[in-house]
């Protein structure tokens, strides 16, 4: 009995952690279509994502107990975490120069 | 119950995935590309981790691992592209 109810929590928190993440990704994604410039765009991807990935690999690694499986799920979720913000700033960095630099694509209108 | 949930929220994230590729399609700048392609390798990396638990094949988390790496290395090379014109130092 005592094992039953447990285990019903443990799902209820894996459920919980996959819908949140879901909804974080879902709101990035509508960040990526709905904003007008490349800064805001990246604000609303780089951090949404990186959340909801979190939350969806830290609802696995609940979902698989502790075994070698959760254990690369875990490297890959430190290495999402350290490397997408880095991404991030390296495309802010080129687009901000660009910006400064006033160099126009042949596609883009002023 | 959590299988199914975690069936259902790895279809969910492919749908996703297409919707964020109509930016990276359309994208006026360069930059705006990037950003989706960046989105979408990450998108892809947590359905590849999704699909290696749902088929209980563990190895793909390895694949998955790889993948987010290339990602990284992609986005970082084209945003030093983008910024100095050539690849070189």
């Amino acid at each position: 009995m005592m094992l039953s109810i447990w285990s019903l929590g443990l799902d209820i928190l894996i459920l919980l952690c996959l819908a949140s993440g879901l909804f974080f990704i879902f709101v990035g994604v509508v960040g990526l279509i709905r904003m007008p410039d490349v800064f805001t765009r990246m604000h609303a991807t780089t951090k949404c994502d990186t959340m909801g990935a979190g939350l969806i690999f830290l609802g696995l690694i609940l979902w698989q107990g502790l075994s070698f499986v959760s254990l690369n799920i875990l490297l890959i979720l430190i290495f999402v975490w350290l490397t997408n913000p880095t991404a991030a700033h390296a495309i802010a960095k080129s687009a901000y120069q660009r910006l400064e630099s006033g160099i126009k694509e042949e596609g883009e209108k002023d | 119950m959590v299988e199914t949930a975690v069936i259902i929220s790895a279809i969910i994230l492919v749908l996703l995935t297409f919707v964020g590729l109509f930016r990276a399609i359309k994208g006026p700048t360069a930059e705006d590309r990037i950003v989706a392609i960046n989105m979408i390798s990450t998108k892809v990396t947590v359905i590849i981790v999704l699909i290696a638990l749902i088929t209980s094949q563990a190895f793909y988390v390895d694949v998955a691992l790889v993948y987010a790496l290339l990602g990284f290395i992609a986005t970082i090379g084209l945003a030093k592209l983008l910024m100095k014109g050539k690849l070189g130092k």
